[in-house]
């Protein structure tokens, strides 16, 4: 039995509407890659593509968000073939020509105050609201983690700014997820080598360390490269974040016997901890007969301008340096000082490729469908960005490049000259076995928001 | 025995800023009767005449080098300070003691602002409960704290302390310890000094002044005052004043330990409610002991042998304390019966 009605028989329906569809000149659009265009979360309609940047513009690391906003806006400058192009001259891939996929870059930004899930509202609204196709943003591990997680729920692309936990493309790995930053366990081996020779293997060391996913990573890779070294290590400290006054903390330094502090600090809580810890006297005291050693594993520009004298002499390690001398590096601090007159951070240079990548990406896949953009990013070899040689690793969406050991220094030739790069860890001596933070990417199938 | 002296030390640096914040709020709740929510607001108003003398006296002047040139093409800014411009080596002094010159700016402004505080909202509310106190106290904290974010944004602004007052004294060789065993930094000791002095004088202003004696009668029984003919409303309203200055100081000389942001009051408002409570609400002595009290207790929390023994114990002690002193003494420390007791 049949519902059909009169006339109409199932064969003939299906050749009518066949013969339709080719008539109308839709059907190369289901075969190509285009296809997608609505079948995933805020596929893009009109003239325009929307990016959302999410990022600390108060909190602790408030210095960082503001400097990661100023980048973000070049980037779609630049995108847009406006300006002088900055990275796009440098960059391998030579897709990037103006919009993404002839489409107009538009974005929203938003205010993640330094918290998870301040950072995930704003995230959600931005994808929701405005239609976001790619997030990108944050300058703290908690929030990445936060925000990568809902990405992966609203089948959005993040593109992540700055976060170093060994978390973020470890055990919180996502699949929608991306990260350019470098990471704890990459610090640890960029800056072990370094606080050996300077230091020697004869060191107990003492860690106050940021009491969130970031900071315990960054504390456990420090910890591992060190007594590697020989050193000792004192059973470590956690703070809160965002502490203000860490004069608690680090009074019972003192008397510990410790003859290098570590501080695992970022953003106003690496400055205050710092700035402190000079105000107790510790640059200047003898301890074991060694003289008493401050360092921050992570240290940016913004940092050291708010840490002032106390930063000078003081080891990290850095993602980028704007007086590194490859000409891309070159390039776009010229972009960014001209446009800013002040040169750019870490965080700024970061999230100014990251917004890169994810345009190349989608030229080169053809489309902003996320499953072929990941497809696109997944084990992409690329150069030009101002760290060498680099690969976005498929199996934990980890980039792999130069790690840069900095120093404050000692005698600054201007207000900027605040950090040099002491040595550079190559892309192999950072490159780990993916499996050592464990994690699942999960799948990526695209959801429909 | 040098660590736990140094703990001790930073208890009571951090007990003195507890207990100025404190005596001003018990002070208001001892002579007006009022809740005042707002009180911690009045200590990041005193944290920014601190940031705003130093804006004033580092307002610079721009001249570009063509012979410099950035890495970004732009000739090179030259900046200087109009205070170095005119006046030299004493424009350098004047920008390098900002901090503590800028309590010649504070007192004016913050006694201006208590009075104007208290004649334009708070007496409006003196006989109503206190629940509605706390509420438009509390939305006065929020504007004003609005009000310093529009202007100075949301960031924390460092206040450098002077040259000659950085780095650390050696505490241990004063009192007969080894040399660089017990070190301390000298801000922070003369903050500690700071504090005593300040209350001090307000303890000494109370009691050795006839201005002074007729406000503690006024606390005791201010309806019989004024049948003595005396305006006590006046000089509540400047005993409110006088609490705003006090508040205000107290900012002004912890910016170099803490770089003032907008919502710095909320942060210390709650610490300092509890140390009020703890003390025994409007019982001035009870507010100091509180405030020195707690902040040793917190201070010797943070140290590794008590944490590894309690984690996480440095994050509760305060509120912990004052859960036990309530339930032993439920009117704090030095409380009086009667007060804020139906």
């Amino acid at each position: 039995m049949t519902n059909t009605p009169k006339g109409f028989s199932r064969r003939g329906v299906l050749k009518t509407g066949l013969a339709g569809i080719l008539a109308t000149g839709v059907s190369p659009l289901i075969f190509s890659k285009t296809s997608w265009a609505q079948e995933f979360c805020n596929a893009p309609t009109g003239d325009a593509v929307t990016l959302g940047f999410v990022m600390p513009l108060t909190g602790a690391y408030a210095d960082e968000g503001a400097d990661q906003q100023r980048a973000f806006m070049l980037a779609v400058e630049h995108l847009n073939g406006e300006g002088d192009g900055g990275l796009i001259p440098h960059f391998s891939s030579k897709t990037l020509k103006g919009g993404i996929l002839g489409k107009k870059v538009a974005y929203v930004t938003g205010d993640d105050q330094t918290k998870p899930d301040a950072g995930r509202d704003t995230a959600r609204r931005m994808i929701e609201r405005d239609g976001a196709t790619m997030i990108s943003g944050c300058s703290s591990s908690g929030v990445a983690i936060a925000e990568q997680a809902l990405c992966q729920e609203m089948g959005v692309i993040y593109m992540a700014g700055l976060t170093h936990s060994n978390d973020t493309t470890g055990k919180d790995k996502k699949r929608y997820g991306f990260r350019h930053f470098f990471n704890a366990y990459q610090s640890g081996v960029a800056l072990g080598p370094i606080l050996g020779e300077a230091y020697g293997k004869d060191r107990v060391a003492y860690h106050l360390t940021a009491d969130y996913t970031w900071g315990w990573t960054q504390e456990e890779s420090m910890i591992k490269a060190t007594e590697a070294l020989g050193w000792k290590t004192l059973p470590p400290v956690r703070t809160p974040v965002n502490a203000g006054d860490f004069s608690q903390y680090l009074t019972p330094v003192l008397n510990s016997g410790a003859d290098v502090l570590i501080l695992n600090h970022y953003g106003f809580d690496g400055v205050n901890s710092l700035t402190q810890a000079v105000q107790f006297g510790m640059k200047d005291k003898q301890v074991n007969g060694k003289k008493l050693e401050l360092v921050l594993p992570l240290v940016s520009d913004l940092m050291a301008k708010g840490a002032g004298e106390a930063m000078k002499g003081v080891y990290g390690t850095g993602n980028w340096d704007w007086q590194l001398t490859d000409e891309a590096s070159k390039a776009f601090t010229k972009s960014f000082g001209a446009k800013y007159g002040q040169p750019p951070s870490q965080i700024a240079h970061t999230s100014y490729v990251q917004t890169l990548l994810y345009a190349d990406a989608c030229e080169r896949a053809g489309t902003f469908y996320p499953p072929e953009v990941i497809k696109a990013l997944e084990d992409f070899d690329f150069d030009g960005m101002g760290n060498g040689p680099t690969t976005y690793r498929g199996s934990d969406h980890q980039c792999f490049k130069e790690v840069y050991a900095v120093r404050g220094k000692d005698n600054p030739a201007n207000a900027f000259d605040l950090l040099e790069v002491v040595a550079t860890a190559s892309k192999e001596s950072v490159t780990y076995d993916p499996a050592i933070f464990g994690g699942e990417l999960g799948p990526d199938t695209p959801a429909m928001c | 025995m040098e660590a736990i002296l140094a703990q001790l030390l930073n208890g009571l640096d951090k007990g003195g800023a507890y207990a100025l914040i404190a005596l001003g709020l018990t002070l208001v709740f001892g002579t007006l009767g009022v809740v005042n929510f707002a009180h911690g607001a009045l200590f990041m108003l005193g944290a920014f005449c601190a940031v705003t003398f130093r804006m004033l006296i580092t307002y610079e002047t721009v001249v570009q080098d063509p012979t410099q040139v950035t890495a970004w093409g732009t000739p090179v800014e030259i900046r200087t300070p109009l205070a170095q411009s005119w006046f030299g080596d004493w424009g350098a002094v004047l920008i390098d003691y900002s901090v503590p010159l800028s309590i010649l700016l504070a007192i004016p402004v913050m006694l201006l602002v208590g009075v104007a505080m208290e004649r334009g909202i708070i007496k409006h509310f003196y006989k109503r409960p206190h629940a509605e106190q706390i509420l438009v106290t509390f939305g006065l904290a929020i504007v004003l704290q609005e009000i310093v974010k529009s202007i100075f944004g949301p960031n924390p602004i460092s206040q450098p302390m002077p040259m000659a007052l950085r780095g650390a004294f050696d505490v241990g060789v004063w009192i007969g310890i080894a040399p660089d065993m017990l070190t301390y930094p000298l801000w922070r000791l003369l903050y500690f000094v700071f504090s005593i002095g300040i209350i001090g004088a307000v303890f000494a202003f109370l009691r050795f002044t006839t201005f002074g004696m007729v406000v503690r009668a006024g606390m005791a029984d201010r309806e019989t005052v004024g049948l003595l003919g005396i305006n006590i409303d006046r000089r509540f309203t400047i005993m409110f004043g006088i609490a705003a200055v006090v508040a205000g100081l107290a900012g002004v000389m912890y910016t170099p330990l803490l770089p003032p942001n907008y919502h710095q009051g909320m942060d210390f408002l709650v610490l300092s409610f509890v140390v009020v409570v703890v003390g025994g609400m409007g019982s001035l002595p009870g507010a100091v002991a509180a405030g020195f009290l707690l902040g040793i207790l917190q201070s010797f929390a943070s140290m590794t042998e008590v944490k590894s023994i309690f984690p996480g114990i440095d994050q509760i002690i305060i509120y912990l304390i004052a859960v036990v002193i309530l339930l032993v003494r439920p009117r704090g420390l030095m409380g009086r019966a009667g007060v804020m007791e139906s």
